[in-house]
C-alpha cells in the first residue's frame, strides 16, 4: 500500500492535514510579532521541502531530531561518527541498551523515522570533514549540537567561506548548542552577517593545564596524580601500547598508578571515576538540560525557516541565549558583536595583536597556543614575513624546522613583525602581529 | 607489575549508565531519584507534561504515574513523541506509559485512565506520590484541591502552562524547603580565615616563611601563597597599630607590599606563589561574616525553638547558630585552593585546615547531641550529616515554599502579598510579568468556557478560526482587568503613559497565546519539559537551588524571567 493510501485511511474525513491541527494554527494564522511582508499564512510547503542538517546525534542530537520531525520537517540528514556507549542511555533517549556499539547516527534516524510517519531521516556515519561543499551547500540550515570546540570551528569556517555575495541561497544559518551540567547555550549565526563561532571563541576558553613540573616533581591534588599517570607513566611503562581512555584495563592500570603516586605524597581523594572523569575529560550531561537547548535551537530554526515570529540572529539583534539552572533559572539573551578582526569572518582578515614572551622558546610558545582563548590551536605550524619557525604540517619540514624549538622567541622574530599560524584541523590562516610581553 | 594493588572493583552496571548524572547529584541524589514517585497530571494536547517526565524518567526516577483521561487522536500523532498510530483511539495515558517505560527499564511506570474529578474525589487517591506535576488547563476547583493536598501533605505541586511560543510554570513547595547542598560556584567557596587565624595556622605561617629573607630561590618560590599573606599580615599589623588592612585603599597598600616582595632575579623575572598571593589579597582579606541569607535562617521560628519533631537541618542549623553566637564565625569549611607549593608542603596546610574543621565539627556535634537529649528528638542525626552542613554552612538556602495563583472561575483573584513586587514589575520590559497575566487570563476563559453542555471538556481560546477575534477579545479584556485589579490591590500607581503601553503588551500577548488555540509547539514544550524536569530534580535531590516560585519563558524572544507570586 503506498504511503498516502495509509494516510487516507487513517485520516478517514478529516482532512490530510488534521495530524498538523496544533502547527497549523501557527502557521496559518499571523500573530501580533510576524512580519507581514515574509510570513506567508497558510504556507505549509517550506517546511516539507526544506532539507535540514543536524551535526551530531548525542545528547542534542536525539533531542534535535525528534524536535524538527514534530515541527514538520520531513527532509533530515544527520552526521555522527560516534557509536553507543552504555553512559549515554542516561539522556540519548533514541537508544536502548541493546543498541550499544551501533553507530548512533543509523539507530537515531531509524527510531525517530519509524515513529513519526513522514518523515525521511538520512544518516552518515562518518566525519563531518568528510564532506564538501557541494553537499554542505543542499541545506536550507545546519543545527549542531557537537561536544568538541574543534568540529565546531570547522562547520563554521566551512559555512563563512561558502558565503558567496552574488548568490543569497549560499548563506546557510547555523544554530549551534551547548551544554554543561544545569547550564547551557543556543545561538544563531548567519554566517558573514552576524558575529561567528571564531569570534565567539572565548566563550569556550579551555581550561588551564597543570604544568608538567608540578606533575612531575610537586603533585598537590589527586587530579596531578591521575594526570601523571595519564601522561608521563604511561609514556614511560607501556610506550608500545596505545592509550586508549575507553577500554577498562586502561583507565585501572592509571588508577592504580596515580592511587600508588597519591600515597607516596599523601595525597587523598584518588578514585576510579576521578581518573576516568579526567583522562577522558568528562563533561557532566543530564537529559533536560539537552532539552532545554535543544529545544530552543529548534524553536529558532522553525522560526527561520517558516518566519511565524521573530528569530535571534537577525543581525543587530539578540543571537545567543544563555542558560543557567544551578541557581533558581537565569537566562541571559543578547548579541554577541561581530569581531572586525576575525580570522574567520573579518573583513579582510586583520592581524591581531598577540602578546609574545621574548624570553620563552619557540616549544613553550608552541604548547601556549593551545591553551590560549584566542587561538585554541594544538598542531600549529608558523611562519613569519621572513621565514618558517616552526611547520608540522609535513614531516620533512618538521626536521628542518625542529632546531627552532630550542630558540627564544626574540632571537627569531621581532617586534611588530606579522605572524602568520595554520593548523590542519583548520582551512583557515591566523594573522597576528607580535607584541612583546612585558 | 608486582608494585601495584591488586585489581580494583570497577564501577557497577548502574553507576556506569548514570556516570554523567552522579558526578552532579551524588550518590545520595540517585537514590532520592530512585525513592520518588512522581504523578502527572495530564491534560490538553498533553506534551508538556511527557516531556517532562521522559527527562525524570531517563536519569532513573523510581516510579512514575500519568492521570489522563484523554483518547488518543490523530493531532496527538502530531505533536507527542511518546504515542504511535497503532494507539489512535486507545487512552493516551497507557499508551504514553508504556513508551515512557520503555526509556528505562529500573523505572516503574503506572497510569490512570479515569477521568480527573472522579478519581480525586476517592480518598487517599494521592496518598503515594511524592511530587505532582498538573498541566493547564484544569478546572479551579480541582487545582485547588490539589493545592490543599501540597499544603497539608507537604507534597511539592508543579503547575505548567505550554500554549503556541509561550509557557509558565508555577511551583508550590512547603514553606519550610531548606537546602544544605546547594552547590555553590567554586570561586565563592574559598574560605581562608586569614583575618581570624587560629594558632595552628599561624604556627604553620611562621614555620614556613622563617627566614623569608634569606631563604633559597627554590624554597622562596615555593612557600604556599596562605602562609605569605599571613607572614605580611603580621608585618602590616606591627606599622598600623595591630590592625588588619581595613578597607580598600589599605588592601591595595597591603598588596603593594607583597608585591614589593616578590623577588624578580630569577629566571622567569618573577615568582608564581607571591603572583597567586598578590591576586588573592582583595578577595580573601574580608571578615568572615555569614551572608544575611545565612543570619536570617538563624533567626527563623524553626531554628530558635527546637521541638521533638524538628527536622535534622532546623537541629544542625541551631547548633552551628550557637557556633555563630559563640565566636562570630561559622565553621571552618577545611577546604583549602590548589596553590604553588611542594607536595608536603600543601599537605600539611590542608592538614591544618582539615583539623581546625574536624574540631569546629565535633563542637557543632556536640550542641546537635545536647538538642536530641534536650528536645526528645524522635529521629537520630547522622554525623555525615553535620559534617555536610558545616562545610557548606556559608552557602545554605531557605526557600520559603507558598500556594500560586489559582483564577477562580467566579470571582476575583487575589493578588496577596506580593501584589506589589508584581505590579512594580509589570513596566519592566524582561519581567515577563504581562504574559504571566495573559495566562492568568487564558485560565479565567478555559475555566468559563466549555465545548458544549455535554460534554464537561473546557474549552481553549482560540481553538476555532472563527472565534480568533472574539476570543482574542475575551482573553485581552480578562487580562486587562486583571492587571486593574493588580494595580489596584497593591495600591500601585503607575504612570498613565506607561499604563496605556503594558495594556497594548497586554493585548499583543493576548493575541499570541489565542492564535495558538490551546495547542503546543512541539519545541516549547520541550524546552519547557527540560525545565521543569531540572527543578523537580533539584526539589527532589534538596540539591541546587529551585525557581521561587514562577517562570516564564518568552518563546518569540528567547528570554525567561523568575518572580514571585
Amino acid at each position: 500500500m503506498a504511503a498516502a493510501d495509509v494516510a487516507t485511511l487513517h485520516n478517514g474525513s478529516e482532512g490530510p492535514r488534521t495530524r498538523w491541527k496544533y502547527l497549523d494554527r501557527i502557521l496559518d494564522r499571523p500573530g501580533p510579532f510576524t512580519d507581514p511582508e515574509s510570513f506567508v499564512p497558510g504556507n505549509h510547503e517550506t517546511l516539507e521541502i526544506a532539507k535540514v542538517l543536524v551535526i551530531g546525534a548525542g545528547g542534542l542530537g536525539c533531542e534535535v531530531l525528534k524536535n524538527l520531525a514534530l515541527s514538520g520537517f520531513k527532509d533530515i540528514h544527520v552526521i555522527d561518527m560516534d557509536t553507543i556507549d552504555v553512559s549515554n542511555l542516561n539522556r540519548q533517549f533514541l537508544f536502548r541498551a541493546a543498541d550499544v556499539g551501533k553507530y548512533k547516527a543509523e539507530v537515531a534516524a531509524a527510531f525517530v523515522e519509524k515513529r513519526v510517519k513522514g518523515v525521511k531521516i538520512t544518516p552518515y556515519c562518518g566525519k563531518i570533514q568528510d564532506k564538501d561543499e557541494a553537499y554542505y551547500k543542499q541545506f536550507a540550515l545546519i543545527v549542531c549540537g557537537l561536544d568538541s570546540i574543534e568540529a565546531r570551528r570547522w562547520i563554521n569556517s566551512m559555512l563563512v567561506g561558502m558565503v558567496d555575495g552574488n548568490d543569497p541561497d549560499s548563506m546557510k544559518p547555523l544554530i549551534d548548542g551547548g551544554t554543561e551540567g544545569f547550564k547551557g547555550q543556543a545561538k544563531v549565526i548567519f554566517p558573514t552577517m552576524t558575529s561567528c563561532i571564531e569570534c565567539q571563541l572565548d566563550m569556550h576558553a579551555p581550561r588551564a593545564a597543570v604544568p608538567l613540573c608540578t606533575l612531575a616533581t610537586i603533585p598537590r591534588q589527586p587530579q596531578h596524580c591521575i594526570e601523571w599517570a595519564h601522561i608521563i607513566a604511561w609514556e614511560e611503562e607501556r610506550k608500545e601500547m596505545t592509550l586508549d581512555t575507553d577500554d577498562p584495563e586502561h583507565i585501572t592500570w592509571l588508577f592504580q598508578k596515580a592511587l600508588k603516586r597519591a600515597k607516596e605524597f599523601n595525597i587523598p581523594g584518588v578514585t576510579y571515576s576521578m581518573t576516568q572523569g579526567v583522562v577522558k575529560n568528562i563533561i557532566p550531561a543530564i537529559a533536560s538540560t539537552n532539552a532545554i537547548v535543544a529545544a530552543s535551537c529548534c524553536n529558532e530554526a522553525f522560526k527561520i525557516l517558516t518566519n511565524a515570529n521573530p528569530f535571534l540572529g537577525f543581525p543587530e539583534t539578540d543571537g545567543y541565549m544563555m542558560y543557567t539552572g544551578d541557581e533558581s533559572v537565569y537566562t541571559y539573551t543578547f548579541e554577541y558583536k561581530k569581531k572586525e578582526d576575525c580570522p574567520v569572518c573579518g573583513e579582510d582578515a586583520l592581524a591581531r595583536p598577540l602578546q609574545i614572551d621574548p624570553e620563552a622558546t619557540l616549544q613553550e610558545f608552541v604548547d601556549s597556543l593551545a591553551e590560549r582563548p584566542e587561538a585554541q590551536l594544538k598542531t600549529p605550524s608558523i611562519r613569519t614575513t621572513e621565514k618558517s619557525l616552526y611547520i608540522q604540517s609535513a614531516a620533512d619540514y618538521e626536521r628542518m624546522t625542529r632546531p627552532n624549538l630550542e630558540k627564544k622567541m626574540k632571537d627569531l622574530t621581532a617586534e611588530g613583525e606579522e605572524m602568520l599560524i595554520s593548523d590542519k584541523a583548520f582551512p583557515m590562516m591566523f594573522k597576528f602581529v607580535v607584541v612583546w610581553k612585558k | 607489575m608486582a608494585d601495584l594493588p591488586p585489581p580494583v572493583q570497577g564501577p557497577t552496571a548502574k553507576e556506569k549508565k548514570y556516570d554523567r548524572q552522579l558526578r552532579l547529584w551524588g550518590a545520595t541524589g540517585q537514590i532520592a531519584l530512585e525513592n520518588s514517585h512522581i504523578l502527572l497530571i495530564n491534560s490538553g494536547p498533553g506534551v508538556v507534561g511527557l516531556e517532562t517526565l521522559k527527562n525524570l524518567v531517563l536519569p532513573g526516577a523510581g516510579n512514575f504515574t500519568i492521570q489522563d483521561s484523554a483518547l488518543v487522536d490523530e493531532a496527538d500523532l502530531g505533536v507527542n513523541f511518546f504515542l504511535e498510530e497503532e494507539h489512535l483511539g486507545g487512552f493516551r495515558a497507557e499508551h504514553t506509559c508504556n513508551l515512557l517505560k520503555e526509556l528505562n527499564p529500573d523505572v516503574q511506570g503506572h497510569f490512570i485512565s479515569e477521568p480527573v474529578e472522579s478519581w480525586l474525589a476517592q480518598p487517599d487517591a494521592l496518598e503515594p506520590y511524592t511530587l505532582i506535576i498538573v498541566t493547564a488547563p484544569i478546572r479551579p476547583g480541582l487545582l485547588t484541591k490539589l493545592a490543599a493536598h501540597a499544603d497539608q501533605a507537604l507534597v511539592p505541586l508543579f503547575y505548567i502552562h505550554s500554549v503556541g511560543f509561550y509557557s509558565h510554570f508555577s511551583i508550590h513547595l512547603p514553606p519550610a524547603f531548606p537546602i544544605v547542598d546547594t552547590h555553590p560556584s567554586p570561586e565563592t567557596t574559598t574560605d581562608l580565615r586569614l583575618l581570624k587565624p587560629w594558632p595552628e595556622l599561624l604556627a604553620y605561617a611562621e614555620e614556613k616563611t622563617e627566614g623569608l629573607e634569606s631563604m633559597a630561590a627554590d624554597d622562596h618560590g615555593h612557600i604556599p601563597y596562605v602562609a605569605i599573606l599571613l607572614h605580611y599580615l603580621e608585618v602590616w599589623k606591627k606599622d598600623n597599630n595591630g590592625q588588619v588592612p581595613q578597607n580598600y585603599k589599605d588592601k591595595t597598600a597591603f598588596r603593594d607590599l607583597v608585591k614589593a616582595a616578590t623577588r624578580t632575579d630569577t629566571p622567569e623575572g618573577g615568582e608564581e606563589n607571591f603572583e597567586e598571593a598578590v591576586s588573592a589579597v582583595l578577595k580573601s582579606l574580608n571578615p568572615p561574616e555569614p551572608s544575611s541569607t545565612v543570619k536570617e535562617i538563624f533567626k527563623s521560628p524553626e531554628c530558635v525553638i527546637i521541638r521533638e519533631n524538628s527536622p535534622p537541618f532546623w537541629v544542625i542549623a541551631h547548633a552551628i547558630g550557637l557556633f555563630y553566637t559563640k565566636y562570630g564565625v561559622l565553621p571552618v569549611p577545611g577546604a583549602v585552593p590548589d596553590m604553588k607549593a611542594r607536595s608536603a608542603d600543601y599537605i600539611q596546610l590542608q592538614n591544618v585546615y582539615k583539623s581546625k574543621a574536624r574540631k569546629d565539627l565535633a563542637e557543632v556535634l556536640e550542641s546537635v547531641r545536647f538538642l536530641e537529649r534536650n528536645a526528645n528528638l524522635s529521629t537520630h542525626i547522622e554525623e555525615k550529616d553535620v559534617e555536610a552542613f558545616c562545610k557548606n554552612a556559608a552557602h545554605i538556602k531557605l526557600v520559603r515554599g507558598r500556594p500560586f495563583h489559582i483564577v477562580p472561575a467566579e470571582g476575583d483573584l487575589k493578588f496577596g502579598t506580593n501584589a506589589k513586587s508584581l505590579a512594580q514589575k509589570l513596566t519592566f520590559p524582561d519581567a515577563l510579568v504581562p504574559i504571566y497575566i495573559a495566562f492568568l487570563a487564558w485560565d479565567k476563559y478555559t475555566a468559563t468556557h466549555t465545548l458544549d453542555d455535554l460534554a464537561r471538556a473546557s474549552k481553549t481560546p482560540g481553538s476555532s478560526d472563527a472565534d480568533v477575534d472574539s476570543d482574542t477579545g475575551k482573553v485581552t479584556s480578562i487580562a486587562l482587568k486583571l492587571v486593574d485589579s493588580l494595580v489596584k490591590e497593591a495600591s500601585y500607581t503607575i504612570d498613565e503613559e506607561e499604563y496605556d503601553t503594558v495594556r497594548a503588551q497586554i493585548a499583543e500577548l493576548a493575541r499570541e497565546l489565542v492564535r495558538a488555540g490551546g495547542g503546543e509547539l512541539h519545541n516549547i514544550a520541550a524546552l519547557t519539559g527540560g525545565m521543569v524536569s531540572q527543578e523537580v530534580i533539584k526539589v527532589i535531590t534538596e540539591q541546587y537551588v529551585p525557581v521561587d516560585n514562577t517562570c516564564v519563558f518568552d518563546g518569540v524572544r528567547s528570554k525567561s524571567s523568575v518572580f514571585k507570586v
